[in-house]
């Protein structure tokens, strides 16, 4: 059945979402000429669209994480902007249900899994002192796969309507008979596509930092970052199939009429609450235990130390990573399962305070006595400590059964996830953006700017979140589009709408940055701009595609500073360059991005032959990867040489930001 | 990234780049654990939520999901086989004992097919009840890894007439053989927990 109504394609009447839509077309029409006027398009395909290197895909996962943290911030501002004052007629219920929904899943699936799975990307290889990942076309088509999987959710709000379910989507309402429209299927169908990306990479990185470990690298001299970008993937692999299966399941109920979250039919509506969160809660400690990599390697380098308690800090995330498999029901104590199975979940969430208040004392313990610089990196690093705690001992309070039943579904629990979250992961990931922005691109973020951004960003965050935790207890609900002016929610919210305003000037003052850095900033920076500890930084910046020459070998942790301190393999003798064996680059990965997405696309909108004409894309993909027996290139001696001449010479002259 | 050959192993564990696509394929098969694995939860909540249609003993024909389960066993006896002389570098016995795995999934395949058209004249339907929804979906699921194995297998038995034993090829077949093993594992707690559970409750 193929009977196309175009009305219900593309989204009319509402003037915010027609300027979208013009905006959108405008930006298209502008990037277009733009890349036809400079002549790029070959460049961009070549360079970028093609490439199968680690650091470039990394790159793109940060770009693309960096624009979908625009569009869930606009979400998140204008949810801020409509309840700022009591009885505002900004947006309607219908409206701010749709914000709302796309603002939790673009922040969750589409901006924080890609910056953190693109910092990962760029530096774990470097870290482990390998060439590239173990499976670099793979890895390329887990960005394609996420990319199309954005892009499909992205058009929803202005081509057949935005999901309205909330990010979770609970059933009954997120089916056929509460949500009868097409827009719930694009949560359906574009989460699977970005989910079997990450779970591609998952793998990806599982087998590299088992296999391509240098030469001396044993598991327990692994740098910090290393070590939690393995847990995460081994989560990855665990918790990401039981979504790909939620997900597949709501897609029959929707599409085919099955019955496994309906009322009807024998349906059981709290099946999907139960497969969501034990996917969702493991997707938390995704999130956050690479962060705590990050924090982990800024607080070390900044404070001129070595990692405190380096054991009990795998221990800690080991058991972080166990623990996260076992807390599901605390999302939904209310739903009656009964006083034994409360409690269990109670303590097993409790539980989880334990390790990582350890790490957080492992951090306090690494910056005593130590020689600390206050560079913008440790400053999100510093500030986290607090802010996260924060976020730490009311998830403490929500986890207690008896007491959630008074907190839930309040914005006591929006307030505390944007305190663990926030510090959490996006203080991270800027942390990480401003260590190794050096690294990817060659020069630093500018510091003055950097600070400006740290301040307005954290000032913006606690006034946003912190009135939240007052309103939740005074009994204001989550998801509500208005109070009445009787309620005296008002000068509450109202003081959240300025922090948001003052969080989204922070954003701008990162993006300014960015824009400052790129025009001005001095190119003439050393390797090891920060005087660090890991092997990244014991090459050059911008990263030469084949990363080291030499592969480096490493007998103890903090490889790098060792060498440093000892003078020990920091030179390269020309006899010691060999030829480089190198994967080639494929067009394949954005092709199977492409159709997933057009068959995506179709299967949203139900049109059943037309997604399985395109399904014939996907298999066609397959085999021809199946016949592709290019087995990579040789990178020559002499080209080696030239490049490590052009930067290894430098050294001495240059002008270390650390002095 | 190809350097570092081992030739004291056998031909698919040679190579660097192929011991890491095993080792992946395995960590593949632990997702598809997960996966199934959620699948049979599913299943465990709702297969008595019949919603008034029809039930296991009303629809189930245990001669012949006998039949599917011999076909389906045997044919990974032969998938052994075929790796057996795999190693022994006889690449006519491979492909003869492939073939007939092949063969053997196909005929699992027509079975399971049939059964889901005679289900269907039962007036049993995925749309039916919560059971059968999650019957027609575990057993859908398991269905369509056959399917996509048959024909991830044929691409292989080309690639071996095209370039005969090399260490490439031998990897690929062996991680579909890795494959073609974890069907069948996941087919025995099918026919356990699905037929023989749903024939006895």
């Amino acid at each position: 059945m193929m009977n196309i109504k175009w009305d219900e394609i593309l989204i009319t009447g509402d003037p915010l979402i027609l300027g979208s839509q013009i905006a959108i077309v405008l930006t298209m029409v502008g990037v277009i000429a733009g890349i036809t006027y400079l002549k790029k398009w070959k460049w961009l395909w070549t360079e970028w669209l093609t490439t199968v290197d680690h650091k470039k895909i990394g790159v793109m996962y940060i770009i693309a994480g960096v624009l979908m943290f625009f569009r869930g911030g606009v979400d998140g501002l204008l949810m801020k902007a409509q309840t700022a004052r009591p009885e505002m007629e900004f947006l309607n219920a219908q409206h701010y249900n749709e914000v709302f929904t796309t603002h939790g899943v673009i922040m969750i699936i589409f901006m924080a899994m890609p910056m953190l799975i693109g910092i990962m990307n760029v530096v774990i290889p470097l870290q482990i002192g390998a060439r590239d990942v173990a499976f670099p076309q793979l890895n390329a088509l887990s960005f394609w796969l996420f990319f199309s999987g954005a892009m499909l959710f992205n058009i929803s709000f202005v081509v057949g309507g935005s999901p309205d379910a909330g990010w979770t989507s609970y059933f009954p309402l997120a089916g056929k008979e509460f949500s009868p429209s097409i827009a719930n299927n694009y949560y359906a169908v574009a989460l699977q596509i970005a989910g079997i990306g990450t779970l591609i990479s998952g793998i990806n990185f599982i087998v590299t930092i088992l296999k391509m470990r240098t030469k001396g690298m044993t598991l327990m001299k692994m740098p910090m970052f290393t070590w939690t970008g393995f847990i995460t993937s081994i989560i990855i692999v665990a918790a990401f199939p039981i979504f790909t299966v939620a997900l597949a399941l709501m897609t029959t109920d929707r599409l085919y009429g099955t019955h496994f979250f309906t009322l009807s039919g024998g349906g059981l509506d709290m099946l999907w609450a139960n497969l969501f969160w034990l996917w969702g809660h493991p997707e938390v400690y995704i999130l956050i235990l690479p962060a705590f990599g990050i924090y982990s390697e800024v607080i070390s380098t900044f404070s001129r130390k070595s990692l405190y308690g380096y054991k009990s800090m795998i221990v800690s995330i080991v058991s972080i990573a166990i623990l996260s498999m076992l807390v599901w029901v605390h999302h939904f104590f209310t739903m009656g399962s009964g006083p034994t199975v409360n409690s269990i979940f109670s303590i097993s969430t409790m539980l989880i305070a334990v390790p990582t208040g350890i790490k957080i004392f492992n951090w306090l313990f690494t910056m005593r006595k130590g020689r600390i610089k206050m560079t913008t990196p440790m400053l999100w690093a510093l500030a986290f400590i607090p802010c996260f705690l924060i976020g730490g001992v009311t998830g403490v309070m929500l986890g207690m059964g008896a007491a959630d039943f008074q907190y839930h579904n309040t914005l006591f629990l929006v307030a505390h996830f944007h305190y663990t979250i926030i510090p959490g992961v996006v203080f991270a990931v800027f942390a990480g953006i401003y260590y190794w922005w050096p690294k990817m691109f060659g020069f630093m973020l500018n510091e003055k700017i950097g600070k400006w951004h740290f301040w307005l960003f954290v000032i913006g965050f606690n006034l946003t979140f912190f009135p939240m935790f007052f309103l939740g207890l005074d009994g204001a609900v989550r998801r509500a589009y208005t109070y009445s002016a009787e309620s005296g929610f008002a000068s509450l919210f109202g003081l959240s709408a300025i922090g948001a305003a003052i969080l989204a000037l922070g954003f701008a003052a990162f993006c300014y940055n960015i824009y400052w850095s790129i025009r001005h900033a001095d190119r003439n920076i050393s390797s090891d701009p920060w005087d660090a500890r890991t092997l990244e930084w014991s090459t050059a910046s911008p990263v030469q595609y084949y990363n080291f020459a030499k592969l480096p070998e490493v007998n103890r942790l903090d490889a790098f500073w060792h060498m440093k301190k000892e003078h020990q393999g920091l030179t390269l003798k020309e006899s010691e360059i060999e030829e480089i064996h190198m994967p080639s680059n494929s067009g394949l990965p954005i092709f199977m991005g492409a159709v997933f997405g057009i068959a995506g696309f179709f299967l949203v909108f139900e049109w059943h032959i037309a997604a399985a004409i395109a399904g014939i894309g996907i298999i066609a993909g397959l085999i021809i990867r199946s016949f592709d027996y290019d087995d990579g290139y040789h990178v020559k001696v002499n080209e080696i040489k030239s490049i490590e001449k052009s930067w290894r010479n430098v050294e001495g002259e240059v002008h270390d930001h650390v002095s | 990234m190809s350097a570092n050959v081992n030739t004291a192993l056998p031909l698919e564990y040679q190579r660097e780049q192929d011991r890491m696509n095993i080792l992946g394929f395995w960590i593949f098969l632990g997702a598809e654990i997960i996966l199934f694995a959620t699948l049979f939860g599913v299943y465990g909540v709702l297969y008595q939520r019949y919603a008034g249609g029809p039930t296991h003993q009303d629809i189930i024909v245990i001669k012949d999901v006998m039949i599917q389960t011999v076909l389906l066993l045997t044919s990974s006896f032969t998938m052994g086989l075929a790796i057996f002389e795999m190693r022994r570098h006889n690449l006519k016995g491979l492909i003869a004992w492939f073939v007939v795995t092949l063969l053997l999934g196909g005929g699992f395949l027509f079975m399971e097919i049939n059964e889901f058209i005679h289900y269907v004249h039962e007036g049993a339907t995925m749309q039916t009840s919560a059971f059968l929804s999650s019957l027609f979906v575990l057993l859908g699921t398991h269905g369509a890894h056959v399917t996509l194995g048959i024909g991830w297998a044929t691409m292989v038995i080309i690639q071996l007439l095209k370039r005969g034993l090399t260490p490439v090829t031998a990897r690929k077949t062996f991680i579909i053989g890795l494959y073609w093993h974890f069907l069948d594992v996941v087919w025995i707690f099918i026919f356990t927990f699905v037929y023989l559970k749903g024939l006895v409750g």
